[in-house]
């Protein structure tokens, strides 16, 4: 029994901004910025969009792509680290605004970036057991960074949405493999306007070492090798990471490359992983398996296996925007109408 | 300016997230923003979502707005055609003006519409943004 994908919709905000525009700002020599992160400009939300917008519109992409009756959605997830409430759910206002049913599960997942992707695992689980028909996973983030401190040069915003199911199944799940422990890489306390993070923490006892351990855990448990995988998408929190994290697990370049975005949009968090997934899934083949790869601080990583059907071709032809096609529909902002847009001006209420 | 009640949003909800409108069961006609009665007299009437894309009929470009979009001059505003005729009224955004002109194609996305000052409740609703500009 096939259980897996069977849509896909992914939302980029259409405004960028330069990093030599925010370098300029803050004295920093851009060349430098974007050697040190591979990030040449990244994503910024309109001044009416926060993460509840963007994730209805990559929900209501997904549910386009799949031509499927909302109504049959049992369970809605949205993964988020920037809820504009700080109580109450954006996963019910996707039940409104995509029209499911009333008799849905929902509820907002937080675990850094990683919480779509503990979605997507809750989803397969309930589609699994025979509980929901379809299930809905939502990341989405309006990401922020202090401004003037080098999280800035990348936290950007998108959202990406997954329908799982068992009928019309584009790319089946084979395996998943989870590896999480208490790692103080990056956090937000509450009221905490923006995240902190320890500089040369996020790195080896944090990234590497949780998709590593989730990617060389579920090799080994399952039995795959590199070259089984066509393409493989990491987290990706700048541009080095996930090709050094590939090049660790011995996966060539080529592999992980067509799955990489950060360097047109900056992380989008919750977005992150998925978004390369999406732009994946919106080339991939029948017969393909890929290899997915989120990580959340605090710290966490699940690995996915998914082969890919021939359903997928008839998904990619829906005429929904693509990952690629967002990437190149765009507005540059400059750093003032970026603030704006980002609400980081002080006015009255 | 005083903003729309908190009952009275979420009465309106099915109207601002998904453009549910009113259809006359008697002589057909489809009305939005939805009514309680038909203009042929008729009050049988039923739910009808409208279709998510359509085509600019004519747009302008306001300076002078209301006091909960004084912090997001200009606004654009425009006419839209929807798919199957309804037209409807509504914020165009994303958009860059020297580019707008009637026919434009757009569709419908969610947005953010008003917020109730820093602690109350965040209002959304349609807006529309062109496709391919
Ligand atoms: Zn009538």
């Amino acid at each position: 029994m096939k259980v897996g994908i069977v849509s896909w919709g992914a939302y980029i905000p259409k405004y960028r901004i330069r990093t030599e525009e925010v370098a300029r700002i803050w004295g920093d020599d851009p060349l430098r910025i974007v050697d040190v992160y591979l990030v040449d400009e990244k994503s910024v939300e309109g001044i009416d969009e926060d993460a509840v917008t963007i994730a209805v519109e990559a929900a209501r992409r997904a549910i386009r792509r799949a031509g499927i009756d909302p109504k049959k959605i049992g369970a809605v997830y949205a993964g988020t680290e920037s809820k504009p409430y700080a109580v109450k759910p954006i996963s019910s206002i996707l039940v409104d605004a995509l029209g499911l049913s009333n008799n849905v599960f929902a509820v907002d997942m937080e675990f850094a970036c990683k919480a779509g992707s503990e979605g997507l695992v809750a989803a397969i689980g309930l589609v699994k057991a025979g509980q929901v028909e379809y299930g809905m996973t939502v990341g989405t983030d309006t990401s922020q960074g202090e401004p003037g401190e080098h999280l800035e040069y990348s936290a950007s915003s998108g959202g990406v949405a997954l329908i799982v199911g068992r009928d019309g199944v584009a790319a089946e799940l084979e395996a998943v493999y989870s590896y999480v422990s208490d790692t103080p890489d990056f956090w937000r306390r509450e009221g905490s306007p923006y995240p902190m993070h320890g500089e040369g923490f996020t790195g080896e006892p944090a990234y590497f070492r949780h998709i590593i351990g989730a990617a060389k855990g579920l090799m080994e448990k399952y039995g795959y090798k590199p070259s089984d995988f066509a393409y493989v998408v990491f987290h990706q929190p700048n541009g080095r990471f996930p090709v050094r994290a590939a090049s660790m697990l011995n996966i060539p370049m080529e592999k992980i490359k067509p799955g990489i975005v950060v360097t047109h949009i900056g992380n989008t968090y919750n977005a992150s992983a998925l978004m390369g997934f999406a732009k994946v899934l919106d080339v991939a083949k029948p017969g393909d398996k890929i290899l997915l790869v989120p990580f959340g601080s605090g710290a966490g990583s699940n690995a996915f296996v998914f082969t890919v059907t021939d359903v997928v071709q008839e998904r990619q032809k829906t005429g929904v925007p693509t990952v690629e096609d967002m990437l190149r529909d765009k507005i540059y902002v400059d750093y003032a109408q970026y603030l704006k847009m980002r609400k980081m001006i002080k006015l009255f209420d | 300016m005083k903003h729309e009640s908190v009952p009275i949003y979420w009465r309106n909800i099915p109207q601002y997230y998904r453009l549910v409108a009113k259809r006359c069961k008697k002589c057909g006609a489809v009305h939005f923003p939805p009514v309680v009665r038909c203009r042929c007299g008729s009050k049988e009437l039923e739910d009808l979502e409208l279709p998510k894309e359509g085509k600019l009929v004519e747009f302008t470009v306001l300076h002078q707005v209301g006091t909960d979009f004084l912090k997001q001059k200009p606004l654009v505003v425009g006419l839209v055609e929807l798919s199957n005729g309804v037209r409807v009224v509504g914020q165009i955004v994303d958009a860059q003006v020297e580019k707008l002109a009637p026919g434009a194609k757009v569709e419908v996305v969610f947005r953010r519409v008003v917020a109730d000052g820093k602690h109350g409740l965040v209002m959304y609703g349609y807006k529309f943004r062109p496709v391919g500009l």
